[in-house]
């Protein structure tokens, strides 16, 4: 009897030690290295002098690439939500026997790793590649104009890069549709643009949620597509701290910026919840 | 004006749903689900469609809903062609089966739809008004999941009803709940039909329901209609052999028509000759089924007691089964087929015990002719063996 109650807490055991370990201790570090002097450095070791101050400085001298960061999130979020949900609903819906093949499709470019894929952007971008020549020969970009180098090609592939986590649980959440309650909407004088609203995509809540998150999360702390895309002008936050700990070494104002995006991820997470999460969720 | 008269139907001069449904077909792949079907659904009747699974009954519905696209043929309401019409410019709504409500809103927003997408003035007080005649005041803000079988049928039908639909399809709406509630609900419905008026189409695989609640039931099977007509012109007078066994009971004899008596037409099976009057027939010569229902067989002990004018066949008492209302014999007779016969459990005649020899009779009145052949052999299980009546009579009918 002891033995059966215990066993559910023995079960979580592993998992509590793991998360302990690898999240709770690294999180507790650098919230602690955040406040270390910033006058230390590797060499002389750093000094704990709760200096609440290096939040102000970092946010003074890295503003620009923090807000930058949630902009361009914000931007490959929704365009990856405008691209994902189409196919997610035709995959779901329309596709019947292909439904397999093209959600393998979608999750096909996973196979190969991420730093190659955005290389591979770099030379489809690149100036004297097809698409910038196509554009500037519709004169949709000026003759100079480019592409890479842009925050157009930052953008770009962070909503490349995390498609795929937008498609998924959109799929997931179009699949459990019932399609009688689409028969029963149009039964009840709803054009299909009305089905769509009042039907389909409150019911796809979950999914929308859910795709958001999972994308504009890890878009926020992406630095792969700022650096290999972008110049210094289009810098994320990520890149920020990239070089805070391993070019200037400056472990205070990188675990400083590292806990500001966190706490700012939290922020925005949750009020995104509580606008649309639980009505649709609960 | 909505407002005013909320829940009427059609108003006078205004068409009442009459539909119409010709040459109609429906194929998925090479299934076909509804084979050229020809129907007349008169204005404001209460129209029953009935047949057994996978007949096609739904797919018709789909199709008159605007839901599904026909292969072939005509939808007409009130002489207007609607078989393209897109199904939200149908003046037709339904009520689906396992009823499709929308989790996502609450009981109110459900029965509003329909109101909604149409701009309707003054949804609150025609929703209200719709909700309290199917007995759910008070239930607004509840979601579907919240409430029970009976309940989630309700706001289906509400939902529907609330629009005033000129045809009310409903696609075995009752299906989905246990045997008292659904008798219950039959009620129900009836009472609805009599305070909204409108044309009810519903749709079952319960002979029973569709018989209490229609005035007029069609038999549907492998997606053509078998027959149309009142419950009891279809019971009295069955059409074909899968209407006399789906609808009810019935004995079926296989034999063969030898002649003609005044009204009468002749029928020799199982070596016997029979007789039936040639209006209670549906085929004058060749090979034919002598039907006759249970209840109007009539079990005695020896041929002598048999009244005059009645026809017989002696038998024995195989199984007997109690019914509560009846007591069902299975009586093996001599000519070699099984009858089935139902004597009412009135308390006069005791109960016949297993073995004992009997003499089954019916007067001819009661008993129907049908085409053999074919149609006998889509009867299904319900029919007797195909046994050859013998060449030559043996012994001669009670007449
Ligand atoms: N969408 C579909 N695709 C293929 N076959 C179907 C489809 N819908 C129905 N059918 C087939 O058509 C026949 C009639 O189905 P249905 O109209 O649902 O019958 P019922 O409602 O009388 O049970 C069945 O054989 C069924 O398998
Ligand atoms: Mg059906």
């Amino acid at each position: 009897m002891r033995r059966g109650r215990a066993l559910p807490y023995l079960l979580l055991l592993p998992g509590l030690l793991w998360l302990v370990l690898f999240f709770l201790a690294p999180a507790v570090q650098l919230a602690a290295t955040s406040l270390y002097d910033p006058a230390g450095s590797l060499t002389t070791g750093y000094a704990m002098t709760w200096s609440f101050g290096n939040y102000p400085d970092a946010v003074a001298a890295y503003g620009a690439q923090l807000g930058r960061s949630f902009g361009y999130a914000g931007l490959a979020t929704l365009a990856a939500l405008l691209l994902g949900y189409p196919l997610a609903y035709v995959i779901a819906l329309r596709a019947g026997r292909w439904q397999n093949l093209l959600l393998v499709c979608v999750v096909a470019p996973m196979f190969t790793s991420f730093l190659v894929r955005t290389l591979a952007w770099k030379t489809v971008l690149s100036d004297s590649g097809a698409v910038v020549g196509l554009l500037r020969d519709l004169h949709l970009l000026a003759p100079d104009g480019r592409l890479l180098a842009t925050p157009v090609a930052v953008v770009t592939s962070l909503t490349y890069c995390y498609l795929p986590f937008m498609v998924l649980p959109l799929y997931a959440s179009l699949q459990r549709l019932d399609p009688r309650l689409l028969d029963a909407a149009g039964d009840l004088f709803a054009r299909p643009g009305q089905v769509f609203r009042r039907v389909t995509l409150p019911l796809s809540m979950p999914g929308v949620v859910a795709g958001t998150l999972l994308t504009f999360i890890p878009a926020t702390g992406d630095y792969v597509s700022a650096e290999l895309l972008g110049t210094p002008n289009e810098y994320m936050v990520g890149n920020v701290i990239d070089a805070a700990f391993l070019v200037r070494l400056d472990y205070p104002q990188g675990a400083a910026l590292s806990v500001l995006l966190m706490a700012a991820i939290l922020v925005l997470v949750v009020g995104w919840l509580r606008r649309s999460g639980p009505t649709e969720l609960g | 004006m909505a407002t005013e008269e909320p829940f009427h139907g059609p108003g006078p001069g205004e068409p009442a749903g009459a539909l119409r449904l010709v040459d109609l077909t429906m194929r998925y792949g090479d299934v076909t689900a509804v084979d050229r079907l020809d129907l007349t659904v008169p204005a404001g009747s209460f129209f029953a469609l009935l047949g057994p699974s996978g007949c096609g009954k739904t797919s018709t519905l789909r199709m008159v809903a605007g839901l599904a696209e026909p292969t072939g043929g005509r939808i007409l309401l009130d002489d207007e062609d609607i078989t393209r019409l897109r199904p939200y410019r149908r003046p037709v709504n339904t009520v689906f089966q396992n009823y499709a409500l929308f989790p996502h809103l609450d009981v109110f927003e459900n029965v509003a739809f329909g109101l909604r997408r149409r701009r309707q003035p003054d949804v609150a007080g025609q929703v209200r008004r719709m909700l309290s005649l199917v007995a759910l005041d008070g239930y607004e803000r509840q979601r579907p999941s919240q409430l029970s079988g009976g309940q989630q049928q309700r706001v289906a039908l509400a939902r529907a009803l609330v629009n005033r639909p000129r045809v009310l399809l409903l696609d075995e709406p009752l299906g989905a709940l246990d045997l008292a509630l659904r008798r219950r609900m039959q009620l129900e419905l009836k009472r609805l039909r009599a305070e909204v008026g409108g044309t009810f189409v519903h749709v079952t695989h319960d002979q029973e329901e569709a018989m209490t609640l229609a005035d007029t039931v069609a038999v549907m099977n492998a997606g053509r209609i078998e027959q149309l007509g009142t419950p009891a012109e279809l019971y009295e007078f069955p059409a074909t052999a899968f209407v006399a066994t789906f609808l009810g009971r019935s004995n079926l004899l296989a034999g063969r028509v030898y002649g003609r008596d005044g009204d009468d037409l002749l029928v020799q099976a199982y070596g016997r000759r029979f007789s039936v009057p040639s209006a209670r027939a549906r085929a004058d010569s060749g090979e034919v089924l002598l039907g006759v229902r249970p209840e109007k067989v009539r079990l005695v002990d020896t041929p002598e007691q048999v009244p005059a004018g009645h026809q017989w066949l002696d038998g024995t008492v195989g199984e007997v089964g109690y019914l509560g209302v009846s007591t069902e014999y299975s009586v093996r007779t001599g000519a070699g087929v099984e009858l089935s016969v139902f004597a009412a459990a009135d308390g006069e005649a005791p109960r016949i015990p297993p073995g004992t020899p009997v003499v089954a009779h019916w007067h001819p009145r009661h008993a129907f002719l049908l085409h053999g052949g074919s149609t006998f052999r889509d009867a299904g299980t319900a029919a007797p063996p195909p046994v050859p009546p013998p060449p030559v009579p043996l012994s001669a009918g009670p007449e």
